[in-house]
């Protein structure tokens, strides 16, 4: 409270520190009215009870639907403090003064009555009590200044009284820092930047990281004919910077990610990476993209990868297996439910395609499209979340070559697919040709798989890749 | 073509100077505009920057606009009690919560809305609804529609076919109220019916009412008709010329802020966490192989987030452990579907492989997610 009040009574030259204020309340009352020659032995804040104004259309009672603050904020004139409703009409209620609220008449869902307190605001006894008056007293501001302001590109937020005091000191508001909230422009800002411009000297602000930007620019460094002379050294001054920090608590997905991967910590990985020529694929991509598109079909890279990936696991079972809490038993899942990594706007969500060994490519796609409108819709079901074996995550679309996946538990391998690249290569007669290249990272449980079982999986799964005649010899 | 035309000499000469500042002043005392958009969030975050922006002192304004399917809940309202949220996603039906309090209404392109923005002082209804049943007189001498003391407008002493609501601010306030020209009655009393059993709260609750479409009582009459007539009536009271200027939502120069304001509107902290606190006391009958259990479920809901839950389980129907661990997951987090089911499916990657615990478990789930 005292805080508040001395930055306002005090004049330009003494009190910007607020610590003083933490010590003996009365001591420093009484040494303020020696100094400032008050006559009025007013008290440290005047408690006005703000009562709730006419709403128009006869009506005399409202419910408090929301309040906007608590006891103990402080406000400004025009700050939303609460929303009322009454018969289909919903109002904000702003208040008029300058003050820290200190106690709230309703709760929530209570009848307010027009004509009686809604909150009291402790004001500043410098600044008197506004006589009783509709709360709508000051003229709107014209649509001019509104527009010019817009143009700027930015509203600068000041009340009326801090706009009163830049335009009598001939201070445009677009030049002073806000630190007020949302940036607004408090009086001590205006007076700061008066501070700066007159050369006053002013103790140093506790606060050291809000320092108003130098507006005279130091010598710049001379030419380097001048060398011999003395070079002025330009004084930086550090940029005003306003941003707080935000803490949050996790919830949600950041929350599911959080217990994943904590989960995936206690899992040994190794990693395997390889690079793909994926020539030969791409263009039989272009070539059956159509086919798809008429029987209504997207059809991406992926579901090639999937079942490619579902061939390999087929030669390399304990790729799609799971071990149990006390590493004693390996269980072989029979179905190869491959998962597979979707970015969404709430985060990180990972749906798998079930039963990809009986799948031919086609029935992967529809799959992948079904889950890839239901997921950015945000309406993914649990049995599309639950169940997965074995994940693939295609980083690449978004950007990136290597990568270092994690594990999803209860799974034992990941792979992440880089973006395609066209690169040059070497065929087999020598000659360089054009060729599209896809990298692969793996990781893998190293409890239970070894590097060299990684490495003859993904050797076959490239094969299939980079040769996608060989796959249909061994479709199922 | 009245209002092509317009249009072009409208803009055209403003090319050069401050589109913004010929647009928004004309001669006169009123200016009517309406949107070239039907987008529910596009249209409201007009209201609001004109709400927020425009000085009605000199000239008020009158807003027309139609929507694309949504259902638009009050600033009070709980969207759960109020309409069949499946229902909304499955027919991508978009959910709005505006400004103004009052109930629930369902949009479509059969729809008309007119928003009147004046000053706070010089807000007023009822007057507002007498100059559109003017204006239905006008075109329709022979339709039997008047204004209820609920500011509803009536058909035929007993149908509704407009409902209202408002906002006010410091200096400027808008009334704005629907009107049901062709709009679908079946998918609208379908969607703003609630499965929802064992909801209590204190939230604004909606007055269902008989509706009816004027395209009903006279099939000649259509949605831009009844605009046009009611922007006549508008331009004879305030004294202006009937022209009716567009305005496109998406025009950031002309409304600078608008997109803000308009991604604001589709935010789930604002659709969806600005509900008054509620609790729901509910029982879920699980079907589990040949039982059929009865789970009674309560849980407080506040700004959308579960902050208590209880769910009385048979005893070691689930591991202890994991039965907190449910808890503690969802407490705190989104009443909503697509995190509910991401947190427990995610629990699930974290408990032993067994199958009998994955089914119960996937069954206690899918009961719970489809309260959200």
């Amino acid at each position: 409270v005292c805080i508040h009040r001395v930055r306002s009574c005090s004049s330009i030259r003494f009190i910007k520190s607020k610590y003083v204020c933490v010590f003996d309340k009365s001591a420093l009352k009484f040494s303020h009215q020696q100094r400032l020659f008050r006559t009025s032995a007013v008290s440290c804040g005047q408690i006005v009870q703000f009562k709730l104004s006419d709403i128009g259309e006869g009506i005399t009672e409202v419910t408090v639907k929301e309040w906007y603050i608590k006891e103990g904020d402080s406000v400004s004139q025009f700050d939303s403090i609460c929303e009322v409703q009454s018969d289909k009409a919903s109002v904000t209620i702003t208040s008029r003064y300058d003050g820290i609220i200190r106690k709230l008449h309703y709760s929530i869902d209570d009848i307010a009555f027009v004509g009686k307190p809604l909150v009291d605001i402790e004001i500043d006894a410098s600044k008197g009590v506004a006589s009783e008056e509709d709360v709508v007293e000051t003229p709107p501001m014209s649509h001019e200044e509104h527009t010019h302001q817009e143009i700027k590109g930015h509203k600068t937020l000041a009340t009326p009284a801090v706009r009163r005091l830049a335009m009598e000191n001939n201070i445009k508001l677009s030049e002073v820092v806000g630190t007020g909230k949302d940036n607004r422009i408090l009086k001590e800002d205006i007076l700061n930047y008066l501070a700066k411009q007159t050369g006053a000297i002013l103790p140093p602000s506790p606060k050291a990281e809000i320092v108003p930007p130098q507006r005279r620019a130091e010598a710049v460094p001379a030419a380097p004919k001048d060398k011999a002379r003395k070079i002025p050294v330009p004084v930086s001054r550090p940029i005003a910077f306003a941003g707080k920090d935000k803490t949050e608590p996790v919830t949600g997905f950041q929350k599911a990610m959080v217990k994943t991967m904590s989960a995936a910590l206690k899992i040994p990985h190794f990693g395997y990476s390889d690079e793909i020529d994926l020539t030969q694929l791409v263009q039989l991509r272009e070539e059956l993209k159509p086919l798809a598109e008429m029987r209504g079909v997207k059809l991406s890279f992926m579901p090639f990868f999937i079942k490619a990936a579902s061939l390999g696991l087929l030669q390399y079972p304990i790729l799609n297996a799971s071990l149990d809490e006390n590493c004693q038993n390996v269980t072989y899942k029979a179905s190869h439910n491959i998962g597979v990594a979707m970015d969404t706007e709430q985060g990180l969500i990972v749906p798998n395609v079930k039963n990809v060994q009986v799948c031919s490519v086609f029935d992967i796609a529809v799959e992948l499209n079904r889950l890839q409108s239901l997921g950015s819709a945000g309406q993914l079901g649990t049995s599309d979340l639950t169940g997965g074996t074995f994940t693939l995550s295609n980083i690449g679309t978004i950007g990136g070559t290597y990568a270092k996946p994690v594990i999803l538990p209860p799974e034992v391998a990941i792979g992440a697919l880089g973006k395609i690249q066209v690169l040059p290569r070497f065929n087999s007669k020598g000659e360089v040709f054009k060729a599209q290249i896809m990298n692969v990272s793996w990781s893998a449980d190293h409890r239970i798989i070894d590097g060299a079982t990684m490495a003859r999986f993904s050797n076959l799964w490239k094969s299939y890749l980079e040769n996608p005649a060989s796959m249909l010899l061994d479709l199922k | 073509m009245v209002l092509q035309s317009l249009k072009n000499c409208l803009w055209l000469p403003c090319v050069l100077r401050t589109p913004k500042a010929c647009f928004w002043s004309t001669a006169g005392g009123g200016l009517i505009i309406q949107s070239v958009s039907n987008d529910i969030y596009q249209n409201l975050a007009v209201e609001d920057w004109i709400h927020d922006h425009m000085d009605l002192e000199k000239q008020q304004i009158l807003f027309l606009w139609r929507n694309s399917p949504a259902v638009v809940i009050g600033r009070h309202q709980n969207p759960w009690q109020e309409c069949n949220l499946k229902l909304l996603r499955q027919k991508n039906i978009k959910l709005a919560r505006r400004r103004s309090g009052g109930g629930t209404v369902y949009h479509d392109l059969g729809n008309i809305n007119l928003t009147f923005f004046t000053t706070r002082k010089k807000y007023e209804r009822m007057e507002n609804l007498k100059l559109v049943v003017k204006a239905l007189k006008a075109l329709r001498p022979q339709l039997d529609v008047h204004v209820n003391d609920r500011y509803d407008i009536l058909l035929d002493r007993q149908y509704k076919i407009s409902g209202t609501a408002a906002k006010l601010g410091r200096t400027s306030a808008y009334h704005h109220c629907t009107l049901l020209c062709n709009a679908d009655k079946f998918v609208l009393s379908s969607v703003l019916k609630s499965p929802f059993k064992g909801l209590k709260s204190n939230a604004t609750p909606s007055m269902p009412a008989l509706v009816k479409n004027l395209f009903e009582e006279d099939p000649s009459l259509t949605s831009e008709m009844l605009l046009d007539a009611i922007a006549k009536e508008y331009a004879v009271q305030h004294q202006i010329d009937h022209h009716i200027t567009l305005i496109n939502p998406a025009d950031e120069t002309l409304l600078p802020g608008i997109s803000d304001r308009t991604k604001e509107l589709q935010t789930w902290e604002w659709v969806y966490g600005k509900t008054p606190k509620f609790s729901i006391s509910t029982c879920l009958n699980m079907v589990y192989k040949d039982s059929v259990l009865d789970v009674k479920v309560n849980m407080d809901v506040k700004h959308g987030r579960i902050e208590v839950c209880n769910i009385d389980l048979p005893e070691q129907w689930l591991p202890p452990g994991l039965y907190n661990e449910l808890v503690k997951s969802i407490t705190g987090s989104k009443f909503c579907p697509n995190e509910t089911t991401t947190l427990l499916t995610t629990l699930l990657r974290l408990c032993p492989q067994d199958d009998e615990l994955h089914s119960r478990w996937s069954l206690l789930c899918d009961n719970m997610i489809r309260l959200m």
